[in-house]
C-alpha cells in the first residue's frame, strides 16, 4: 500500500500530458534523455526537468553508473495508482452488479406477465 | 483511447478533470434508461440493498431536478442532488451533480446508452471543475482493493493518457 502524500506526488506528475508521453514510451524500454528529448522537440533541459519530478514521484530510475543515465520506468509507483482506482471500480462495480441482477428481474417479470395466456387484468 | 475491463466494469480517467464508467447490460437501452430515472427503480440498486432511504425524487425534465438520499449502515447521512440537462430517451442524458456537504462543487454527467442487439452498453463520464476535485472523488470510493497486476503498467499509462 502506498502512502497518500507518495500518490499525491505520483498524480502531481501524471497530470502532464508530456511526462505521460515520457511515461507511455519507457513502458516500451528503457531510453536515454536524448532519445526521449527527440519526438517532444523539446530542449534537453526541459525533458530532464520533466525527469526530475517523475524521478521524485518514483514512476522512473536512472541509472547512475553509466555516463548517458539511462531511464527506466518503475512500475510498481503506478500499481499505486491503480490500487486507488480500484477502490472507486469497487463502489461502482457492486452498483451496476445491482442494478444488472435487477435489470433481469425486471426482464424476467415482463416476460411472465405477457407470455401468460389468458392473464387476467385484476387492476383493471 | 484503450481501456482495461476489470470485472464487468470499466473505469478509465480520460483526461485530468473527467472521469469514465462503462458496463455492459443485458437488456434493452429503454430499459436501462427507466432504472435510472425512475425512483422506484434507483432505489434497488443504486444503494447498497441495507440503506434506509431518505428521498428519491427525480423530475425528468429539462431544468428538473433530482435528490437521492439515504441513511447507511453507520448512520451516515449521504445525499446528491442535480438537475437535469439534456433528455434523449433512451440514448443519453446529461445532468448535474453535487455532493451536498460541498454544495458549490458542481460536475457534469454525461450518460449515453448504446444498445446493440439487445444489450446495452452504459456510459457515464463525469466532469469536474479541477484535477484535485476529481481525484478527490474517486478517492472517497473505498472498498477493497483488487489485487493488482503488473501487466496492467502499461494499459493503465494508455488509460490516464
Amino acid at each position: 500500500m502506498i502512502a497518500t502524500d507518495q500518490l499525491s506526488l505520483t498524480f502531481a506528475a501524471l497530470a502532464d500530458p508530456t511526462r505521460r508521453a515520457i511515461l507511455a514510451r519507457l513502458a516500451q524500454g528503457d531510453a536515454t534523455v536524448t532519445e526521449l528529448a527527440e519526438p517532444f522537440a523539446m530542449t534537453m533541459p526541459a525533458v530532464s526537468k520533466h525527469l526530475k519530478v517523475l524521478e521524485r514521484a518514483g514512476l522512473i530510475s536512472r541509472g547512475r553508473e553509466a555516463q548517458w543515465r539511462p531511464c527506466r520506468i518503475e512500475p510498481m509507483a503506478l500499481e499505486g495508482v491503480d490500487d486507488w482506482l480500484a477502490d472507486y471500480r469497487q463502489l461502482w462495480t457492486e452498483r451496476f452488479d445491482r442494478l444488472d441482477d435487477y435489470l433481469r428481474e425486471l426482464q424476467r417479470k415482463e416476460a411472465t406477465s405477457s407470455d401468460a395466456p389468458n392473464r387476467i387484468d385484476v387492476d383493471g | 483511447m484503450s481501456s482495461r475491463t476489470y470485472g464487468a466494469t470499466t473505469i478509465t480517467l480520460p483526461s485530468d478533470t473527467e472521469l469514465q464508467m462503462s458496463r455492459e447490460f443485458d437488456a434493452p437501452a429503454a430499459l436501462v434508461f427507466e432504472a435510472y430515472t425512475t425512483p422506484e427503480h434507483v432505489k434497488r440498486w443504486w444503494a447498497a440493498p441495507d440503506v434506509e432511504w431518505l428521498a428519491c425524487e427525480i423530475d425528468l425534465r429539462v431544468g428538473g431536478s433530482w435528490r437521492w438520499a439515504f441513511r447507511d449502515a453507520d448512520n451516515n447521512e449521504v445525499a446528491f442532488r442535480g438537475t437535469y440537462e439534456a433528455i434523449d430517451r433512451p440514448a443519453r442524458l446529461d445532468h448535474t451533480e453535487i455532493f451536498e456537504p460541498f454544495p458549490d462543487e458542481v460536475s457534469h454527467v454525461i450518460v449515453t446508452l448504446d444498445e446493440t442487439d439487445g444489450r446495452t452498453l452504459f456510459t457515464s463520464v463525469s466532469r469536474y471543475s479541477s484535477r484535485e476535485v476529481r481525484d478527490m472523488v474517486v478517492s472517497t470510493g473505498a472498498g477493497e482493493g483488487a489485487a493488482q497486476v503488473f501487466d496492467r503498467m502499461a494499459e493503465l499509462l494508455i488509460e490516464i493518457g
